[in-house]
């Protein structure tokens, strides 16, 4: 058997002119989650919806378990749906308003009925319903109702109860909790690191927040404008972050705590997010970068290990042995212009 | 203590709607003084942004508002369309969340921002638009002298957020409110507006309301800080003292909802806060919170709690006094 639920080899997703993927190659180790964290336009969903095939990559691979998946057709990719689910940031705009909760959460089991590959223990599918209902903490009687009549939260359930009871070996979470406030997402967020445990399935969490990476993530990806900078072990990339985005990006996110959140210096980017149509030559972040040289314009940073747990990164101002610039300790200048 | 720019008294705000009355906002006081920056904090539906459009004056008709909203010593609830419009924009300004929709597609920004010298100070074209450059600048924003022509779609959403910014304080308000201002930014745009707003604070003296639902945004910005709960504040303080000893257990329960830094799964656990914010009718004499709360007693239901006095005040019968772990 394979060790990896998920290997994506130098997946490329373009859009006519716009290269929203552009050569990711990331794996993830079964029973894990990896999270990829990124910021808008930088292709973190894109990448979601091509492992799941909601999109035909343009090139490159999607192997799930052993199976290659990146150009099945409709029909042959239907024995492979049922092991990878995803689930999206609004619990609103993905669940059918005109079906009940129990019709949302049990219809991959009748399709799977259907194809004839429903397992027996799942047979009696409004007990299956109740069930998965059951485990993501909601009450059967649930299953009668319309999702509209659902909080937030209780919607956000309902997905993850949809997505996981097929028994998936890798769940797509795109931004869970992101439409959520502070103390539902909390409560989403432990029950996905439960479930995850409880049923070891491997997971690829999709997020702009660092916070929540931190306390779900075994494994961190971070992405800038289609490719990936950097990736490893989670006490590495908050440790010892190597890529002067991931660094930017960790120094910018506000910690909740007065006291060390004024005694720390956010590196500022400035606003403009390069186009996705024309990259930047070079390393992609050179425009933005505090510490690029020549080389970062000319030439592609090829992405190579640079510590334990394969930590990677793709700069050329990082040695071998990971160091290099910090730019969370350069000179900035605090004041607005006059 | 320094005398208040912002003072209000008792506000309260209850919509009309087709499911009969709403309560949105209930006896809220809060105080703004010179240069500081005061963060309500709440999530969904708790009133934090009802309170910040009532202060302006901005709520739609089906709103009733009674109470006091004064402006360095000016009354605004119930004030007449020309003192309002006197008012707002010069004295009291407003940024909303969504940059985009609140310019004008079809002006450029140098434009906007020079529309309201001309209506306000009566500046001449040209003076308004040299103004708007000097603006752009102030809240860093690179080559203003050619930016200043750009049309909205032009720019970035955090160059629009700037842009925003500048048109508010075009004409050096007492107070400026910024409504989620970077809610709908990344994280490392977001870090160069707070750094604009903090600027304005220390070099214009503006004193800032700012409504936010993320923590890591009030740690880095307030002074003060109002927390609300279904209408009502249930706590105030200092920003220090409300993170290192928060004392309503719905404080104390958000705090220990948002993921910490070191903290993982496999050994850490987010506290949840059960239930959800009641959509109500009328304000009952009552603690709102109590049907959610660890720590409530028979007296939460029984009768209203209303704030202590001090410097760091909680509407509670069994607040934390405890030193807790967040």
């Amino acid at each position: 058997m394979p060790e990896n639920a998920l290997e994506l080899e130098d997946l490329v997703m373009h859009f006519g002119p716009v290269r929203a993927v552009d050569g990711v190659s990331l794996q993830i180790r079964k029973g894990t989650v990896v999270a990829l964290v990124g910021e808008s336009g930088s292709g973190k969903s894109t990448v979601g919806r091509c492992i799941v095939r909601l999109l035909e990559p343009t090139g490159g691979t999607v192997r799930l378990a052993d199976a290659d998946i990146t150009h099945l057709n409709r029909r042959r990719l239907r024995p492979h749906r049922r092991d990878v689910s995803i689930v999206f940031q609004d619990p609103a705009g993905s669940l059918d308003p005109r079906l009940s909760v129990g019709d949302i959460v049990g219809e991959p089991l009748r399709l799977m009925r259907r194809r004839g590959d429903l397992p027996a223990e799942q047979r009696d599918i409004p007990a299956a319903v109740a069930d998965a209902l059951r485990r993501v903490g909601l009450r059967p009687e649930v299953a009668q109702r319309s999702p509209h009549e659902l909080s937030g939260g209780q919607r956000q359930r309902v997905s993850i109860a949809r997505a996981l009871i097929s028994s998936p070996r890798l769940l797509v979470a795109d931004e869970p909790t992101s439409a959520l406030d502070v103390s539902v997402q909390a409560s989403v967020l432990n029950l996905l690191a439960d479930l995850q445990r409880d049923l070891g399935f491997a997971c690829l969490f999709i997020t702009h927040d660092l916070s929540a990476v931190e306390y779900l993530a075994d494994e961190v990806a971070v992405m800038y404008l289609g490719q990936l900078v950097e990736q490893g072990p989670r006490e590495r990339i908050f440790g010892v972050p190597a890529h002067p985005y991931t660094q930017a990006l960790l120094s910018a996110a506000p910690v909740p705590d007065p006291t060390t959140q004024r005694a720390r210096q956010p590196v500022l980017l400035g606003d403009d997010l390069p186009s996705a149509i024309d990259p930047p030559s070079g390393c992609r972040f050179h425009t933005r970068c505090p510490v690029a040289v020549d080389r970062c314009k000319t030439e592609v940073p090829i992405s190579r290990v640079i510590g334990a747990g394969g930590h990677q990164v793709a700069c050329h101002l990082v040695a071998d042995d990971g160091t290099g610039p910090d730019v969370r300790e350069q000179p900035v200048d605090r004041g607005v212009t006059a | 203590m320094s005398t208040p720019v912002l003072r209000v008294r008792e506000l309260s705000v209850t919509f009309r709607t087709e499911d009969g009355p709403l309560s949105a906002v209930d006896h809220v006081d809060l105080e703004v003084t010179d240069q500081e920056v005061l963060a309500i904090v709440g999530e969904s539906g708790c009133g934090k942004s009802v309170t910040a459009m009532s202060l302006a004056g901005l709520l739609p008709r089906t709103a009733t508002v009674e109470g006091s909203v004064e402006l360095d010593g000016v009354e605004l609830i119930g004030a007449d369309k020309r003192t309002l419009r006197s008012i707002r924009g010069r004295e009291i300004a407003y940024i909303f969340q969504e940059p985009m929709t609140s310019l004008n597609p079809v002006f450029t920004v140098g434009t906007q921002i020079g529309e309201v010298l001309r209506i306000h100070n009566g500046m001449s074209r040209s003076a308004a638009r040299k103004r708007a450059v000097e603006l752009l600048k102030v809240v860093g924003i690179p080559s203003a002298e050619r930016r200043v022509d750009d049309y909205p779609h032009q720019l970035s959403g955090g160059m629009r957020q700037r842009v925003m910014i500048a048109m508010a304080v075009a004409c050096d308000p007492k107070v400026l409110i910024a409504d989620e201002p970077t809610t709908a930014l990344d994280v490392t745009i977001q870090a160069g507006i707070l750094d604009v707003l903090r600027g304005l604070r220390e070099r214009l003296g503006t004193s800032i309301v700012l409504i936010t639902h993320d923590l890591g945004v009030v740690a880095d910005l307030a002074d003060r800080v109002a927390v609300m709960y279904a209408g009502r504040v249930v706590e105030t303080a200092e920003v220090h003292d409300l993170f290192a000893q928060p004392q309503h257990p719905y404080t104390a329960g958000l705090l220990g909802a948002s993921p910490a830094a070191g903290r993982h799964a496999g050994t850490h656990r987010l506290n949840e806060i059960p239930g959800l914010v009641p959509v109500l009718a009328e304000q009952p004499d009552a603690c709102t919170f109590a049907d959610r709360c660890p720590r409530a007693l028979d007296t939460c239901t029984a009768k209203q709690p209303l704030l202590d006095q001090g410097d760091h005040q909680v509407a509670c019968w069994n607040p934390v006094r405890e030193p807790v772990e967040v």
